[in-house]
């Protein structure tokens, strides 16, 4: 029988099936539910120093056949009142995973210090928010500022630390290469796509905030070509991100180089279980293709003559 | 990408409270106590009960925030965007219903009410607000042939004692299968106790901040359960109400901050 329990910087997955920071993960309880219904780890929605409420409706959309659009602007409590979220998402008996957010990186290794304090066995950092100090642009675009950002939480806990990127760049695997050197442990790739909707009779942008991040179906070739780079670049575990529905999208991933998948958006149409289904839908197709682990088939893709 | 439609008509229910119609096909079909994502271009989008669904859809506001105000003001050729409908709608599995409406949570009862009727089943309503300016659609449920009993905080109409009072009584007095109730979360909470003491089933429509309406941002999460209001809910059985320890106690506000 196929395993699709996987390792990845030390953390023990039962199933590679892990639900991605932003989604359903605001609570505690809704993290426990998610870890009960399958997932292999859990990542937490962004924390910040502060409480934010984040952008006004329209937040997240769906745009039909497409994905998932959504300009939420990084709410959450702040990092002084998630302890107990934290306590009650542990309850579930997989890994949890702290995403964290920052201006600097002092912030960055402030934030992510004390979720370590209340227990997180993983650290991913959200590179992906705007730059406190430097208008218009991302920390993770800039391989300085991801490099600084990852020494400082390095130097800070002593967990395995996941560095999370942006699609919306000319060379993701020179970031990652970057986080790597500084001694990130393992790299999430990627986060939404920058993109927007109008509306023709309203005239206007469809989300408040005007421009948001494209997730689900859509991005999936994004996704899949960025591990894919990055794969070739460094050997540090990848886990793969970006319109992964079904077994078949996992194994894509797996084979471009992940190590395991996170998923998001697809949980709207497959509800709560989509990570049993994937689950259940990679094993089946892991036997067919005579790969007895998910290890066995890393990789493949890029390997591939 | 397109979602929005056209305001077909305003009603003025009275002083305080506004009906606003639209078409939409998907909305059209809508189960008694689903919901849409309302926007208001430049202004908010906000959750609501749908007072109306088929060729003609609508939702009933009264002015109390930014958005309700904005939607008050609306006027018929302005453009709505609607999403939906969405989430869990009531069972409409009882035969004799008792509807428990509070404030704006009166929007929500009202296609049951009416459902409920056209399969000429028994039904009594007992609306309650702070103020008559805060009651609607009594004559509409009149009309239907229900029986209407109102409250009101200050006695400017109908009774002036709480709606779980007549609650209370009706259930004393007359042989209900169910109560199905929308209004605030305390006032539920009551209808709750009080459905679970007389052994009587009981469904609540529960609302909570919304960002997506269909389920993958996890602002509507419940505790202890992560019940989404927006796919699990909004209509929760008093069975599952037992097990959401949230329920009548607190909400998360849109930080995710706990608010009693």
């Amino acid at each position: 029988m196929v395993n699709t329990s996987t390792t990845l910087a030390g953390l023990r997955l039962r199933s590679p099936t892990v639900l991605a920071s932003g989604i359903l993960d605001e609570t505690g309880s809704a993290m426990h539910r998610a870890a009960r219904s399958g997932a292999g780890a859990v990542v937490t929605k962004s924390i910040g120093a502060k409480p934010r409420v984040g952008y006004a409706n329209p937040s997240c959309i769906e745009l039909d056949g497409v994905g998932v659009l959504n300009a939420v602007g990084l709410p959450n409590p702040g990092v002084e009142n998630v302890a107990q979220e934290l306590w009650a998402a542990a309850r579930g008996g997989v890994p949890v995973i702290a995403s964290v957010f920052g201006g600097t990186p002092e912030e960055f290794s402030e934030v992510g210090g004390m979720m370590a304090g209340y227990g997180a066995q993983a650290i991913e950092l959200n590179l992906s928010c705007p730059h406190a100090k430097g208008y218009g642009t991302e920390i993770g675009t800039d391989p300085a500022l991801v490099t600084e950002v990852v020494r400082a939480v390095k130097q800070r806990v002593r967990l395995p630390v996941f560095a999370k990127l942006a699609p919306n760049v000319p060379d993701i695997a020179g970031l990652a290469k970057a986080a790597v050197a500084a001694g990130a442990d393992g790299i999430t790739a990627i986060n939404t796509v920058k993109a927007m909707a109008i509306d023709v009779r309203a005239g206007r942008p469809i989300l408040a905030n005007r421009v948001g991040g494209l997730s689900g179906r859509a991005i999936k070739p994004v996704g899949l070509r960025a591990v894919y780079e990055i794969a070739q670049e460094v050997d540090a575990p990848i886990m793969g991100v970006g319109g992964v529905y079904t077994g078949e999208d996992a194994l894509e991933y797996i084979m471009a180089g992940a190590s395991a998948v996170q998923v998001g958006s697809a949980v709207m149409e497959r509800g709560w279980d989509v990570f049993a289904k994937i689950d259940s839908e990679l094993k089946a197709l892991l036997d067919e293709c005579g790969y007895p682990s998910v290890e066995a088939a890393r990789r493949v893709a890029v390997t591939a003559k | 990408m397109t979602f929005t439609t056209r305001v077909t008509r305003v009603v003025e229910e009275n002083p305080k409270v506004r009906t606003i119609h639209f078409r939409h096909e998907k909305a059209g079909e809508a189960r008694p106590g689903q919901f849409v994502m309302v926007w208001i271009p430049g202004v908010d989008e906000v959750p609501m009960s749908l007072s109306k669904a088929g060729r003609e859809c609508a939702v009933t506001v009264g002015a109390i925030g930014d958005a309700t105000s904005a939607m008050a003001g609306m006027k018929k050729g302005d453009v709505i965007g609607i999403r939906g409908p969405y989430g869990r709608p009531y069972s409409m599995t009882h035969r004799r219903i008792l509807f428990v409406g509070g404030g704006t949570g009166i929007a929500s009862i009202a296609t049951a009410v009416e459902a409920h009727r056209k399969k000429r089943r028994s039904c009594t309503v007992a609306l309650g607000a702070r103020t008559k300016e805060l009651i609607f659609f009594a004559n509409r449920f009149k009309r239907a042939g229900a029986k209407v009993r109102i409250t009101t905080d200050d006695g400017s109409m109908g009774e002036k004692r709480f709606v779980t009072d007549t609650v209370e009584e009706e259930l004393r007095r007359g042989a209900f299968d169910a109560v199905y109730t929308c209004g605030p979360e305390k006032m539920m909470a009551r209808v709750v106790d009080i459905a679970n003491a007389a052994r009587v089933e009981v469904e609540a429509s529960l609302e909570r901040h919304m960002r997506c309406g269909f389920g993958i941002c996890g602002a509507c999460t419940l505790d202890d359960g992560g019940e989404r209001v927006c796919q699990e809910g909004p209509m929760f059985t008093g069975k599952e109400l037992r097990k959401i320890t949230e329920f009548g106690k607190y909400h998360r506000d849109a930080s995710g901050r706990k608010v009693a």
